[in-house]
């Protein structure tokens, strides 16, 4: 049974259903990326899985138990982080306080796992005392990935976290991303690169009008002829 | 049960039919005729007519657009000095000492701005931030020559009667006009600063300018007087004692088995009702016919998706600033009207509370966006607001009761009786922002 | 240099002195509407009334304690009453959020509607005040009115002019200094000072990170309330306490908070300080100094005052105004509201 596993998942923001019944499931040390063209409905899956938006079906269970009626902040309790795709980290405090915000929960300030973060982005320790909303953008996304980080998260949710970088940052970013899950978290992305992003995927989920199309292995994917010339751009690259 | 369910069940029930609770209003104003006297009724009426006028103009800005204007005292202000500027006397020898310095102060004025704008065009950087510095010292100092011993001079012939410059003696009823121009150039300059921004500002900002409106009208006593008042300014309509000594009137009256006192009192109130009431009527026609022009069904786009609008291309700045200026000009008009009404301009009278807080009691509750609203809200909340202010004293009176005789609280009570009137009416805000926000009458 | 030291002393204590005074008075009032601003995101119109009604309580326990005949000594009992003030303004702010603001929070409504309702509430606030206290001055400065007198200063320095040093100064310098170097350290080192920048910063994201909003709003209201009753009662010892002043403090507080960057706490302070500052020296009659700076004998005609004191209130508008036009976001990028 995987850690997370979002089963027939329905709903949206107003009447029309975005997600038209899509199954998202995610393992511990995996790293699950969420594809698909523009409207597929990709960020609302991960939006219901971290209960941004209500489900009008479906269900969602983690460690085993359904937290389908949770909160955000309760689920951040449960044990997921999240990494929104605007506006993520706070801009005018510095970037060791952005890393203390994200630990406001844990009881003991988390002063061991600020650490741990520096350890992962070392760049982001030699800018500890800046504003966040001073730095590149591809220091911020790992600010922000960082302070998802300081609840020590089981699964890591992240929102197109490569969006507008270029691609030495993304390059930079799925290199952490994968240092990540091999301490054994859960990785469940979604990504606008979809041929980058596949590569570095356990899972590839393709999600088109809200339903799952295509699901298996990044490189299965990858190699799938049809895939790549539907959502892949052909083969031009 | 979502709620605009629920308000569309609503508007068909009585209560908020509109012609019922302007039947509720008038009987009101009919009770308080019979009950009180009707003399009293027909002041109240009148200003309740003036409230509404007033109330129609920050409809106009906050209901069809979304703008807090603040400082709607400062606007009437500006109508009421306009009215003593069309009206009163002229005072020939305050021109004669003092005209001449007024005119040359406002030519270096005018000279200085001027020179500023060259400079700023022609000069840039650390060259045009000195050269404007210098030429607005020498402005300020050339002002202050000129101006100070102008002032003085003025206000120093005949100052217990005149002592200002008087006005231009012309019929009082052209300031309505007037008033309603200098309340919309008022609002031409703090529109230009403040819109564009969050709404907040233009709160501020316009708090700001009426205070600022009003400490010119205090201070300037060669302009307006300032708080030794302007008063006698004539009538558009008859005088009660001229009706009285009137033999033809007299005759009327006995004809009908009336006293040509009280009959004199009431003639003159009507015809003020009835200038007031044309006033009234062609507002609201052309706010109404504003309102479902295709301008105004635009504003409200506007109001409700400001994005949306702006990303079709519309100007949300700057029809933001024209319905801005539209209904601080209505606010104008109603300053002069109420001058007029008075026959005396004085400043000390503008308050916040009366004169910009009371108004948005009546948009609220009357409901804002639906033009008939704020006239129904101007006529309820006014007859509140006065009625409320024998009900405080009789309150009071009645809680000093229980006091001896000679207890210091008889006189606390008392004298604390008049700001029972801030909290009823901020009372009556929350309450209808609260349960009602739509208002008696809501937005069609 | 006889001259340039009595000019100095003229200038200290004519402009200098009153508007340190001043400007920490401002500065706090500012700081109250600057933290609202931030984590509840609307203009507090109410907050000069809670001023008012803060002092009012101020006032009636430093009453009572003056009819027990105890006194401070050469400080003002007003000092000992602060906290039961505080106390008392806190318990209203926090209930009136409850009764009125939780509800507009809770359905999300348009900023400006909460502004409108806060206007209701500075009108029966108010009221409230007025129908308690009455509407006349009230002095409640007791202890010692000078540290220095005019003369002793005269007699210790044989220059001309005396420098006097009120006791009301020295304490609303002395508090505000303390109350402020308290606030910054709270917002810069406190874990919960930090989660209140961090809602202002970015709310959605303080929520995600489980930061409790209502448990912000209450400690912004509690601190907003503090600052209110501290700002009030100093500027009621320094000037006398009379409602309608603290209704027209409003606008030279807005411009403090707007000019300092609506949102910054240091801004609200440099804000206070140049408001306060170009009010008293724009309105200050300049006449006497000149005539010490120039060569003998030399005589200004006139007042040399470049704005009437009448017009105060125009100077705040007027540097409003200015930022407005040239960077609405203030001296320390504040939010544009």
């Amino acid at each position: 049974m995987s850690l997370l596993q979002a089963t027939g998942m329905r709903g949206g923001y107003g009447a029309a259903d975005i997600l038209q019944g899509c199954t998202i499931n995610c393992d511990r040390g995996e790293i699950a990326v969420i594809v698909g063209p523009n409207g597929a409905g990709k960020s609302t899956a991960i939006k219901a899985i971290f209960g941004m938006i209500d489900l009008r079906e479906g269900d969602v269970t983690f460690e085993g138990k359904s937290i389908t009626s949770l909160a955000p902040q309760a689920r951040v309790e449960a044990g997921m982080g999240m990494v929104p795709q605007n506006n993520n980290v706070f801009p005018g405090m510095t970037v060791e306080e952005n890393l203390q915000m994200g630990a406001f929960l844990r009881e003991d300030g988390g002063a061991g796992v600020i650490d741990k973060v520096y350890d992962l982005f070392p760049a982001v320790k030699d800018k500890r005392y800046q504003l966040a909303g001073e730095l590149s953008g591809g220091q911020r996304q790992q600010v922000a990935v960082g302070r998802a980080m300081m609840t020590e998260p089981t699964l890591l949710i992240l929102d197109e976290p490569t969006a507008g970088v270029s691609p030495i940052v993304m390059d930079e970013l799925f290199d952490r991303i994968i240092e990540i899950a091999k301490t054994g978290i859960a990785v469940l992305m979604v990504e606008q690169n979809a041929r980058q992003a596949l590569e570095i995927a356990d899972t590839g989920y393709v999600l088109v009008e809200g339903q799952n199309r295509f699901t298996d292995t990044g490189a299965a994917l990858l190699a799938d002829s049809e895939v790549r010339a539907t959502f892949l751009g052909g083969d031009q690259s | 049960m979502s709620s605009s369910t629920r308000s569309s069940q609503a508007s068909t029930t009585l209560v908020h039919q509109p012609w019922f609770l302007f039947m509720v209003m008038a009987a009101l104003l009919a009770f308080t005729g019979f009950a009180q006297s009707w003399l009293f009724a027909l002041t109240i009426v009148q200003l309740c007519m003036i409230s509404s006028i007033m109330a129609l103009g920050v409809n106009v800005q906050w209901g069809y657009a979304g703008l807090f204007n603040a400082g709607t005292m400062g606007f009437a202000a500006l109508g009421g000095l306009a009215a003593v500027l069309i009206a009163a006397d002229p005072v020939p020898e305050a021109w004669s000492v003092g005209g001449a310095g007024i005119g040359l102060s406002a030519l270096v004025i005018g000279g200085t701005i001027a020179a500023v704008i060259l400079v700023r065009a022609k000069l840039g950087g650390l060259a045009g931030f000195l050269s404007t510095a210098v030429i607005l010292i020498v402005g300020y100092l050339l002002f202050t020559a000129v101006f100070g011993p102008a002032t003085s001079a003025i206000e120093s012939v005949d100052a217990s009667q005149t002592g200002y410059l008087g006005g231009m003696g012309l019929p009082i009823l052209l300031s309505w006009l007037v008033g309603g121009l200098l309340a919309a150039g008022a609002a031409w300059l703090i529109g230009k600063v403040a819109i564009g921004l969050r709404s907040d500002y233009l709160a501020i900002a316009t708090l700001g300018i009426a205070e600022i409106i009003l400490a010119v009208i205090k201070n300037e006593d060669w302009l307006s007087r300032g708080v030794k008042n302007v008063t006698s300014l004539p009538r558009p309509v008859p005088y009660e004692i001229d009706l009285q000594t009137s033999p033809a009137f007299v005759e009327f009256a006995q004809n009908w088995n009336v006293d040509p006192v009280a009959l004199a009192s009431i003639t003159v109130k009507l015809a003020f009702i009835a200038l007031f009431a044309v006033v009234l009527i062609v507002l609201v026609y052309l706010s109404e016919k504003a309102l479902y022009s295709p301008w105004g069904r635009m504003m409200r786009a506007i109001r409700d998706q400001p994005d949306a609008a702006s990303a079709m291309g519309k100007d949300v700045k700057s029809r933001h600033l024209q319905v801005f200026i539209l209904g601080s000009a209505i606010c104008g008009i109603a300053g002069a009207m109420l001058v007029t009404l008075d026959g005396q301009f004085t400043p000390g009278s503008y308050l916040p509370l009366r004169f910009t807080f009371l108004i948005w009691v009546m948009v609220i509750v009357g409901g804002s966006g639906n033009n008939m609203g704020s006239v129904l809200g101007g006529f309820l909340i006014w007859f509140v607001w006065v009625q409320s202010e024998s009900a405080g004293f009789a309150l009071m009176d009645a809680l000093s009761g229980l006091f001896a005789d000679d207890s210091p609280m008889r006189g606390r009570l008392i004298e604390a009786a008049p700001h029972l009137r801030p909290v009823l009416m901020g009372l009556i805000l929350i309450l209808a922002l609260r349960f009602a926000p739509k208002g008696l009458i809501p937005e069609r | 240099m006889h001259d340039f030291a009595n000019a100095f002393i003229l200038l200290s204590n004519y402009v200098l002195i009153p508007s340190i005074t001043y400007g920490s008075q401002l500065a706090i009032g500012a700081l109250g509407i600057t933290l609202v601003f931030s984590i509840l995101r609307f203009a507090n119109f109410a907050h000069g009334d809670t001023m008012a009604f803060g002092t009012m309580v101020a006032i009636f326990c430093t009453w009572g304690v003056q009819a027990l005949g105890l006194s401070l000594g050469p400080l003002p009992v007003a000092l000992i009453t602060l906290p039961v003030a505080i106390a008392v303004t806190i318990a209203l702010v926090l209930g009136i959020d409850k009764i009125i603001y939780q509800f507009y929070r809770n359905k999300k409504v348009e900023p400006i509607i909460l502004v409108m309702a806060s206007v209701g509430v500075m009108f029966m606030m108010n009221g409230i005040v007025r129908i308690l206290i009455g509407t006349g001055d009230v002095s409640f400065a007791d202890g010692a009115r000078f540290i220095i007198r005019a003369r002793e200063f005269r007699e210790m320095t044989g220059l001309d002019e005396g420098l006097a040093l009120r006791t009301t100064q020295v304490i609303t310098v002395v508090v505000a200094g303390v109350v402020m170097a308290a606030l910054f350290w709270f917002l810069q080192k406190t874990r919960t000072g930090k989660s209140m920048r961090a809602f202002s910063d970015n709310e959605d994201l303080a929520l995600l990170s489980g930061i409790k909003p209502e448990r912000v709003v209450q400690i912004t209201w509690i601190i907003a309330a503090t600052l209110a009753t501290i700002a009030g009662v100093l500027y009621g010892l320094d000037k006398g306490f009379r409602p309608f002043t603290y209704f027209q403090l409003l606008l030279p507080m807005f411009a403090a908070a707007i000019l300092g960057g609506i949102g910054q706490p240091i801004g609200a302070v440099v804000g206070g300080f140049v408001i306060a500052f170009s009010e008293v020296a724009l309105t200050y009659a300049y006449r006497r100094v000149f005539e010490y700076l120039g060569p003998d004998g030399f005589e200004v005609e006139g007042l040399a005052q470049l704005i009437e004191t009448e017009y105060k209130f125009a100077i705040s508008f007027i540097i409003l105004v200015i930022v407005l036009l040239v960077r609405p976001t203030g001296i320390f990028k504040g939010r544009v509201l």
